[in-house]
């Protein structure tokens, strides 16, 4: 049974009018690495913020390993985190200084701090740069001071705030590997905030689905991008294709749910009139061409769509696909691409195999 | 031109012969200057760092009355000051008109809306974000606002050099509050206004020399506490 | 014995040991008071703050209470205080005169004018440059009245006022090299900075007489009454005339000002 770290109970944050968050219940398990996704303005940073103790909520409490968090201990809490942000804000000093302010902040010596804070440089390649002046650091050397101010704390929760989206895309990788490697040796409790869905995959346990300023969906890393409860949360997630339909009739763990434009077949146990989301991978759209009918399964769903844009890309070509008034994507390999011979307006048939489709039951509710 | 060859004699003849007259009244004028920027910039630095930081009602009136503040014409508020502490003011009974301390409170007054006008741009233009990335990383509430202060140095450093210009050089004030009294309350700037009007001019002209000096020397020193440790500006290649 | 003497020495302990001094720019100016403050401080043990500003304002600050004794010279302004009660025991100290000076060449031909008021008049029917004080002191009032007496209205681009103390008001005429009216103290003190000579001097009009005069204690409170007091018995005492009577012989080879003290007004100027 894991531990739990940290426990939010009815936390309300508003801005004026604006309820910017609203989070009844939300507890942080020990070594746990928790990704919080979702769309600018969801209110990612404000519940950072609010678990890290730089923000009150209005209303709600915050218990720190069952420590409720008061005016009181606050300072004494809120040190045993620490919280790297999207912008490396450092002072006019020493890439050294900058990195050890955390631990002067607490009252260690000088030698203590050397001790403990030139392996944390080495290990985040920047070693080398000790002597020298922040403000002349690339931007993706002064996260790597960033970080390392935090990671020196060796914190009991390590909070991230978008750490690497101001960085160009190899740097990024590096700095991801670097990040999970230190994450897993160290085993530190993690909460990531991002809106890139790959950074959230590749890290997390949890994945936190945040939308306008609530938590709409919290699971495993795997359950979340494979079962989307809302369209929203599926939207978010990364699911692009989302065909609503509502459901025929159901057989043995196979129904038939109608669409604009037929009928497609899917897996799972539904009931006859339940509303539905389909949800279908763009790489698992293929076109149909004729003369290759002999390749398809027989039990495909087709589906008759016109082409709307298409968009080359290096490896494959992205191509819109209107079905009604849904759009659907479609991923689509540059040699056959050639090969069909497709251009906007052109009426075809698609194919989609039904362990493809992911299936959202709408709720009354939701 | 010979007029001010001659000042500077006289400026280098009184202050390595060490008159007394006229290191007494430098003395002073330091003194007054001195206490009254210290005070300005303990009541100053921390209202600006308030104006800047904190949100309240009425906020807006405060800054443009320190706004307003930073203009005030010394002899207006030397008259007001005046007024108030002779004997027929309302201050009458502290007994201040005619001291150096009565001098001391008029130019807080005038020296403190500007160090509070500039600590506040300075605090406004940095980036709000490091206050929350230092309290990220454990600050606590003074230790937050001492590495603000220590990041701000520059422009606060600036803030204390306006603030001692502005009292160490005016004499509307310091006459009308302190009554440029002989070994009581004249300073530099009222004892040169004394000499220009007896016709000294030579005289007067080596006050005047021995003040800019003063204030050149001080600067200096804060100057240098200023830049030190500073990037200079790389040259585009 | 007992609460009343007692009441008696805490009330005397309260009162200020300074005494305010209000005076003019000019008094200030010749260096006389740098002489006398420190005698007088020695003697009495009070603390003397001297204050110099324009003749109006020496007297209100005294009339107000912000000033225990007034020593100025203006003596029609003086009698205005007195008949209002605001300022007591006038006595008079000391006196010098006033004198015109002007350009060597003397345009005005006032070196041979039979009265101050001719000699105005000269100045003007001549279109010369005159520069006034401008600035309701003492000289400038004397000024304005011998306008009146000559019937002229002291008007036009040959009249300037400077608003300005006496001294730069002297560099000023220097410059134009015009006429003015001016105390014969400061003229000495600045003589070897000036090119005009004096022209005219002796009228009775341009005698320039320097009383002290003590606040009225009605006037406000923590008025220093003992304190004003000495002061003024302190300027007319023997001692001090003596002082006065020297004072400036060895720097310019001439007083500037002329013991008073105890003459009756009338009698002064021979």
């Amino acid at each position: 049974m894991a531990e739990t770290l940290l426990t939010l109970r009815d936390v309300v944050v508003e801005y004026g009018d604006l309820t910017a968050l609203q989070i009844s219940s939300l507890s942080i398990r020990a070594k746990e690495v928790l990704a919080l996704i979702g769309p600018n303005g969801a209110g990612k940073s404000t519940l950072l913020r609010v678990i890290g103790l730089l923000q009150r909520p209005n209303a709600g409490k915050v218990y720190f390993r069952d420590e409720e968090a008061t005016r009181k201990n606050a300072l004494r809490l809120r040190r045993r985190m620490a919280s790297v942000f999207q912008e490396p804000l450092l002072l006019n000093a020493s890439v050294y200084d900058n990195a050890a302010l955390g631990l002067r902040l607490r009252g260690l010596s000088g030698g203590e701090i050397e001790k403990r804070l030139l392996p944390w440089l080495k290990r985040l390649e920047i070693g080398h740069l000790g002597m020298q002046a922040a403000r002349t650091l690339s931007r993706g050397e002064a996260q790597r001071t960033s970080l390392a101010r935090a990671l020196v704390l060796e914190p009991e929760l390590l909070l991230l705030d978008e750490p690497f989206s101001g960085l160009d895309a190899p740097t990024r990788e590096g700095m991801l590997d670097s990040l999970r490697d230190i994450i897993e040796q160290k085993e530190m409790t993690t909460i990531l905030v991002t809106h890139d869905k790959f950074e959230a995959y590749n890290l997390a346990s949890r994945i936190g689905v945040i939308s306008h300023g609530r938590m709409l969906q919290l699971a495993d890393n795997g359950a979340v991008l494979m079962h989307p409860r809302t369209e929203e949360v599926a939207e978010i997630v990364g699911l692009q294709n989302r065909i609503p339909g509502v459901v025929e009739s159901g057989n043995a763990g196979i129904c038939d749910v109608r669409v604009h434009g037929g009928k497609v077949r899917v897996l799972g146990r539904l009931e006859p009139e339940t509303p539905v989301i389909l949800c279908v991978p763009p790489e698992d759209i293929a076109l149909d061409a004729p003369g290759e009918t002999s390749c398809q399964p027989v039990d495909a769903n087709r589906l008759v769509v016109v082409i709307g844009n298409i968009s080359p890309g290096l490896v494959h070509y992205r191509v819109t696909l209107r079905c009604g008034d849904v759009s659907l994507f479609a991923s689509v390999p540059r040699v056959k691409f050639s090969e069909l011979g497709l251009r906007e307006g052109k009426k075809i048939t698609v194919l989609f195999e039904p362990s493809a489709v992911h299936v959202i039951e709408l709720r009354r509710d939701s | 031109m010979e007029l001010i060859w001659q000042g500077v004699v006289k400026a280098v003849e009184l202050i390595f012969g060490f008159d007394n007259e006229v290191w007494g009244i430098t003395w002073l004028s330091l003194k007054v200057s001195g206490y009254a920027t210290f005070l300005s910039l303990l009541v100053g630095i921390p209202l600006g760092m308030a104006l800047a930081l904190t949100q309240f009602r009425g906020r807006s009136v405060v800054v443009a009355m320190v706004n307003t503040g930073m203009g005030l014409p010394p002899v207006v508020v030397g008259l007001f000051v005046s007024i108030f502490l002779w004997r027929s003011g309302p201050l009458g009974n502290l007994e201040l008109i005619y001291t150096p301390s009565g001098m001391v409170l008029a130019q807080v007054i005038i020296a403190f809306p500007i160090v509070a006008g500039l600590t506040m741009a300075c605090f406004q233009s940095m980036d709000p974000g490091l206050a929350v990335q230092l309290a990220g990383i454990g600050a606590s509430k003074p230790q937050l606002l001492w590495l603000l202060c220590k990041e701000a140095r520059l422009p606060l450093l600036a803030a204390v050099m306006a603030g001692f210009g502005g009292v160490i050089s005016e004499v509307g004030a310091s006459m009308m509050v302190g009554g440029n009294i002989r070994d009581q309350t004249r300073v530099l700037t009222t004892a040169t206004v004394l000499e220009t009007g007896r016709g000294n001019y030579e005289l007067a002209i080596a006050l005047g020399l021995i003040l800019l000096a003063l204030t050149f020397a001080i600067n200096l020193l804060l100057t240098h506490i200023q830049q030190r440790g500073q990037i200079r500006w790389p040259r585009p290649s | 014995m007992g609460l009343a003497s007692w009441t008696a020495a805490v009330k005397a302990q309260a009162e200020p040991k300074h005494v305010i001094l209000s005076t003019t720019t000019s008094t200030q100016d010749s260096g006389l008071l740098d002489v006398l403050v420190p005698s007088y401080v020695k003697q009495t043990g009070y603390n003397l703050k001297a204050i110099a500003v324009g003749t109006g304002q020496a007297l209100e600050l005294a009339a107000r209470g912000d000033a225990d004794v007034v020593l100025a010279h203006a003596p029609s302004l003086e009698k205005k205080y007195a008949a209002e009660g605001k300022l007591i025991n006038r006595r008079l100290v000391m006196y010098n005169d006033f004198v015109i000076i002007g350009p060597k060449e003397d345009p005005a031909k006032i070196r041979t004018a039979k009265s101050v008021g001719t000699a105005f008049e000269a100045i003007k029917q001549a279109n010369a440059w005159f520069v006034s004080r401008g600035d309701n002191s003492g000289t400038h009032n004397l000024e304005l009245i011998i306008w009146q007496v000559a019937g002229v209205k002291p008007k036009g681009s040959w009249y300037i006022e400077t608003g300005q103390g006496m001294g730069a008001t002297l560099a000023i005429a220097n410059e134009r090299n015009g006429y003015t009216l001016t105390d014969r103290g400061t003229y000495l003190a600045l003589r070897k900075r000036l090119k005009l000579p004096i022209l005219f001097a002796g009228d009775k009009l341009l005698l320039n007489i320097y009383s002290i005069m003590e606040a009225n204690p009605a006037n406000g409170p923590r008025i220093n009454a003992p304190g004003g007091k000495a002061f003024a018995h302190f300027m007319v005492s023997a001692q001090v005339q003596a002082i006065i009577k020297s004072f400036g012989v060895k720097e310019f080879g001439e007083p500037l000002f002329r013991p008073a003290a105890g003459s009756p007004e009338s009698d002064l100027g021979g």
